[in-house]
């Protein structure tokens, strides 16, 4: 069943990350990622991550891509839509390049060797729950990252409005 | 239980289609969707080692890279709808200023 389930969202992200970069049209692309993001939630439920799962879906497909729809609805979409997607002359430079980094990550991935295991066993996690094990490292051991995660929020948000506002105020001059 | 090799191999090639997307996409948005698919690769990444080393560190990384990745996109799309405003344009051709 498991491997039932991991072969199937791994042959689904895969097409559908084939349909994002290859996509005309980017409404398309963008609600390809919803049902991508959606699949990658599936992994991490596979990996015993429900909290991850559960952020994944909240943030990415709840947040970020309706950030990015209403962005491309603010932008001409008609002649996004006209034009071809890829360069014409380095597509195949780009097609060698990437290629050779896949076989780059593979070798990387042929070597690779577990280092020691942690505390958190499987076992334990789903005793404790998986929400209350994830918190209990980031509110102790990981308290100044997840400070500075508040901080670049707020930089974050800032940035925005920073960018939204001299916008109306080169109007108005 | 699934080999954690095959999680990799997975992540791999996502990242490097996320890579083969930005380099050829004109559509700033869509190079920044290709950004979004790079990290979702590193995020599987880290929760399939995290989870077969029975440890959380990756997985606290991806809660901060998901934090990362939504001010990115925000700070991203503000640009681009800037950029818009002013060149009418969202294609790499047609950003040449620099070009003179």
């Amino acid at each position: 069943m498991v491997y039932l389930l991991f072969f199937y969202f791994s042959i689904v992200v895969i097409g559908l990350a084939y349909k994002v970069i290859s996509a005309k049209n980017p409404v398309h692309g963008v609600l390809t990622m919803l049902a991508l993001f959606f699949h990658m939630a599936g992994f991490y439920l596979l990996l015993n991550a429900e909290f991850l799962a559960a952020v994944q879906v909240i943030v990415y497909c709840g947040a970020i891509l309706v950030l990015y729809l209403f962005v491309l609805f603010l932008v001409d979409i008609k002649s996004e839509v006209k034009t071809g997607p890829f360069i014409k002359n380095g597509a195949k430079l780009a097609i060698l390049s990437s290629i050779l980094l896949l076989l780059t990550f593979l070798r990387g991935v042929k070597n690779f060797s577990l280092g020691p295991h942690g505390h958190f066993t499987i076992e334990r996690v789903q005793e404790i729950t998986h929400t209350k094990a994830i918190g209990q490292e980031v509110f102790t051991t990981y308290i100044l990252p997840f400070e500075i995660a508040g901080l670049i929020l707020l930089v974050a948000v800032i940035g925005g409005l920073a960018l939204a506002k001299r916008e109306a105020e080169g109007k108005e001059g | 239980m699934v080999h954690l090799s095959w999680y990799m191999t997975v992540s791999a090639i996502l990242f490097s289609m996320g890579v083969f997307g930005f380099l050829t996409r004109r559509n700033l948005i869509m190079m920044l969707l290709c950004i979004e698919l790079m990290l979702n690769a590193i995020n599987l990444n880290l929760v399939a080692i995290s989870h077969y080393m029975e440890d959380m560190r990756g997985q606290v990384l991806v809660f901060f890279i998901i934090a990362v990745a939504a001010a990115e996109a925000a700070i991203g799309l503000g640009l681009i709808v800037t950029l818009f405003r002013n060149v009418k344009s969202v294609y790499t051709e047609d950003l040449t200023t620099l070009k003179g």
